[in-house]
C-alpha cells in the first residue's frame, strides 16, 4: 500500500534518537540538581530550559507536529496553549514573589 | 513534506483531518489547564504549615523510575503510529499493548508513592496548602493517565475487530497524540515539583 513511501520502509531513527536525547536531558537534570552545587537560581533556570527541550523532542519527533495536514493551525493552536501557560506561571510567580 | 504523493490514512478523509486538528485545539487547553495547577503549586510551595516539605518526601529513584516509565512509553507508542502508517495492525495492538503494561506500571508506581505519603508520612491533601497543591497536580496528571489506558483498551479492541480503517486509524493516531502529550506535562511535574522539590 504505501511501499512507494520510504520513510516507513526505514529503521525508526527520529524515535530512537528522540527516546535517547529524552533519556540523556532528563539524567542531565537529574545531575545537575543532585551532583552540581550550583546557585538555586542557576539549577532552575538549566532544568527548566532541559525540560523545554525536551517538550520540543517530544512534539517534533513523536507527536509529527511539524508534519502537513494543517500544520500553521495546529501550530497555532499550541503555541497558544503555550504562550497562556507562560503568563500564567511566570505571572504567578513574578507578583507572589515581587519584592521592592 | 514527505507527503507530496502519500497522505496517511489517518487524514485520508475530511472528518479525520479535522477531527485530529480539532484534538490538537484540545491539547493547547488542556496545556493552560495544566498552567493554572503548576502556578497554584508552586506558589503554595514553601507553604507546608508545619507538615512535611518536599525535601522530606521526594524519592530520587521513584521518580526517576517513574520518568522512565513514562519516557519509554511515549517512544513504543511512536512506534505504535509508524505502523499504523504501514497498514500492520498487529505491530500497531503489540505497541500499544506495551504502552499499556508500561503505563499501568507508571499508574501504580504513582499510586503506591501517594500511598506511602498518607499512611507512612501523614502527608494528605488536608496536611497543607503544598499537599493539596501536590496532590491536585500530580493527581490530575494520574487520572489523564489512567483515563488514557481505559482509552487505549478500547482503541485496541476496536483495532483487532476492524483493521486499519480511516475511522480506526484516526482514533489510534489521536490516543497517540493523547499520549504523548501527558509525556510533555510530565517532563514539567518531572522538573517543576520533583527536581526543583530536591532544591527548594
Amino acid at each position: 500500500m504505501s511501499a512507494n513511501n520510504h520513510e516507513l520502509n526505514k529503521f525508526p531513527w527520529k524515535h530512537v534518537i528522540g527516546l535517547a536525547l529524552s533519556l540523556i536531558l532528563t539524567l542531565l537534570a537529574l545531575w545537575v540538581v543532585v551532583s552540581l552545587s550550583l546557585p538555586t537560581v542557576a539549577t532552575l533556570t538549566i532544568i527548566v530550559l532541559l525540560a523545554i527541550c525536551q517538550a520540543f523532542i517530544q512534539l517534533l519527533m513523536f507527536m509529527h507536529i511539524n508534519e502537513n495536514h494543517g500544520r500553521g493551525y495546529r501550530i497555532l493552536a499550541i503555541a497558544f496553549g503555550f504562550y497562556i501557560a507562560a503568563v500564567v506561571v511566570y505571572g504567578s510567580l513574578w507578583i507572589m514573589w515581587f519584592t521592592v | 513534506m514527505e507527503t507530496t504523493n502519500h497522505t496517511p490514512i489517518e487524514y485520508s478523509t475530511e472528518e479525520g483531518s479535522n477531527k485530529i486538528l480539532g484534538f490538537w485545539v484540545f491539547l493547547g487547553a488542556e496545556i493552560v489547564l495544566f498552567s493554572a495547577l503548576f502556578s497554584v503549586y508552586l506558589v503554595l510551595h514553601s507553604h507546608t504549615a508545619g507538615g512535611p516539605t518536599s525535601k522530606d518526601l521526594f524519592e530520587v529513584r521513584e521518580f526517576m523510575i517513574e520518568t522512565f516509565l513514562l519516557l519509554i512509553s511515549s517512544f513504543t507508542c511512536g512506534l505504535g503510529t509508524i505502523e499504523l502508517r504501514r497498514h500492520n495492525v498487529k505491530g500497531l495492538v503489540a505497541w500499544l499493548v506495551i504502552t499499556l503494561l508500561l503505563g499501568l506500571g507508571f499508574v501504580g508506581m504513582e499510586l503506591n508513592e501517594f500511598i506511602t505519603y498518607v499512611t507512612v508520612e501523614h502527608a494528605t491533601i488536608q496536611t497543607s496548602a503544598f499537599l493539596s497543591g501536590f496532590f491536585v497536580l500530580v493527581g490530575t496528571h494520574g487520572a489523564h493517565v489512567s483515563l488514557g489506558i481505559v482509552w487505549m483498551i478500547c482503541v485496541v479492541i476496536q483495532l483487532l475487530r476492524r483493521g486499519v480503517t480511516p475511522v480506526t486509524a484516526r482514533k489510534a493516531f489521536i490516543i497517540g497524540l493523547y499520549w504523548h502529550f501527558l509525556d510533555v506535562v510530565w517532563i514539567f511535574i518531572f522538573t517543576a515539583v520533583y527536581l526543583t522539590g530536591l532544591v527548594l
